[in-house]
């Protein structure tokens, strides 16, 4: 289909989008990528007045590391976190997603910010970031805020954003001394949408039957409303030696504590299998 | 909601194909939209329009995109290729002998987009396997050939360029 009619401003300044934001309201809609807006515009699922295009500010872009903290811009797409060499170095979890969303034409347009700023539960940069302990970096024009991953997420699609505020970068610890960082999804085709999927962050220590995970940070996607830790799972996991016993503790604890529903395809039960599943590979990896 | 009742217009210049062109399109308008009917240029299909079939895949500066996820005032002072491109590279060329060769179409509708994504293929991953190539060409839907031609024409293309066919041709992107 074709999207309904809309007015379009290329933004040249922060400043204009703000004014823009506040004078037009709900009536607005931010432009990035686009990858998703544009499909729903299309789909006439949304009927926004304005579109204002931010793809024109550079400040918004690109990826740096700034003692200890590495933050994406925005606008910074998709394709250039996948070939960055300080994501692959700092924060390997994400180089690790990336070529999970969608296909290359998709990830070449879409950008980091557009996705966690839209929070799809389905998405992958939510609960990586989720996982990372990221920080969002809101702008508005009455300053600078920063929110914790854990604080922003709010549910379907729904975000400690308030809608005067641009999404403007995302700031992640960089990789700790001695952590491992594992993604893992399961979808029905390369490029959908996940059924089930997790960005899990561990320390290993010890080694034969002493080998044990700490730090543990399990955040899953397309298994509720929002991207979803697991900490009673996560709290069992670091009580101990990694052995057997405990890996099935875990499993059934998991499963215990994720609450999915069923999609089109797949049943609440189905993804809790898928779930635990993924979980068991990632330990599998993180304490390798 | 308020919904402008006069499509809202913008007057853009995008660089298509080596040609300059200003047209006054409507912001609404997507990037196939705009080559289709203001440019005509039929080579770009539309397929789902909401990014999932890739039969609208076009280069926009260099960039493989989706063509219906791009607005035509998005393109404003920006490069843009098709399939048509009246100075192909031989890789695009040698791929489009290679489809023909290797019956790696029937219908041709996916064809202008299968051609772009495999000749982003081509250049950027040229050590790619089949199973690279079918990954690569993931995005892009065929409902008449079940793939296996066109990923042969694609493999047989990679090889032509590790035998060094194409070493005197830089790549584009």
């Amino acid at each position: 289909m074709k999207a309904p009619a809309f007015d379009y401003v290329r933004a040249e300044s922060a400043q204009q989008v703000y004014a823009l934001l506040a004078q037009h309201g709900d009536d607005a809609r931010v432009l990035a990528g686009g990858q998703t807006l544009l499909a729903t515009l299309n789909m006439r699922l949304s009927q926004p007045a304005l579109l204002v295009d931010i793809g024109g500010l550079d400040a918004l872009r690109g990826i740096q590391v700034q003692e200890g903290t590495l933050r994406i811009g925005a606008l910074t797409t998709h394709s250039e976190i996948e070939a960055s060499a300080l994501v692959a170095r700092h924060a390997p979890l994400l180089a690790q997603a990336a070529p999970h969303i969608a296909h290359r034409a998709i990830r070449n347009r879409g950008t980091f910010g557009g996705a966690l700023a839209y929070a799809d539960p389905a998405a992958e940069w939510p609960a990586c970031v989720l996982a990372l302990g990221g920080t969002l970096v809101l702008d508005s024009a009455a300053g600078t805020r920063r929110v914790a991953a854990a604080d922003y997420f709010l549910g379907l699609f729904a975000t400690a954003r308030r809608d005067d505020e641009l999404l403007v970068a995302c700031e992640l610890p960089c990789l700790p001394a001695g952590e491992r960082q594992v993604f893992a999804e399961l979808a029905r085709r390369h490029g959908d949408y996940a059924v089930a999927g997790l960005a899990a962050c561990a320390r290993p220590v010890g080694s034969g039957a002493q080998r044990a995970l700490h730090a543990v940070r399990l955040a899953f996607l397309s298994l509720g409303d929002r991207p979803l830790r697991a900490p009673r799972t996560e709290a069992l996991l670091q009580a101990g030696p990694l052995d057997a016993a405990r890996i099935d503790a875990a499993d059934a604890a998991l499963r215990a504590e994720l609450e999915p529903f069923a999609d089109l395809t797949h049943s609440a039960a189905a993804k809790r299998q898928l779930a635990a599943t993924l979980l068991r590979r990632a330990l599998h990896t993180l304490a390798a | 909601m308020s919904t402008p009742t006069d499509a809202p217009r913008r007057r853009i210049t995008v660089h298509v194909n080596g040609s300059t062109l200003v047209r006054d399109v409507e912001c609404r308008s997507h990037l196939v939209d705009f080559l289709r009917e203001d440019c005509g240029l039929k080579g770009s299909h539309l397929g789902c329009e909401h990014g999932v079939c890739g039969a609208c895949t076009v280069r926009l500066d260099g960039q493989l995109v989706r063509g219906c996820l791009v607005l035509a005032a998005q393109a404003d002072g920006r490069t843009v290729e098709t399939v048509e491109t009246p100075f192909p590279s031989r890789r695009l060329r040698a791929l489009q002998d290679a489809f023909v060769e290797h019956n790696a179409l029937q219908c041709g509708y996916c064809t202008p987009g299968m051609l772009l994504a495999a000749l982003d293929i081509v250049e950027q991953q040229p050590g790619a396997d089949r199973d690279a190539v079918r990954a690569g060409i993931s995005g892009n839907y065929c409902r008449c050939t079940g793939y296996h031609a066109i990923v042969d024409a694609v493999c047989a293309v990679l090889a032509q360029q590790q035998a060094g066919r194409f070493a005197d041709e830089q790549v584009s992107a």
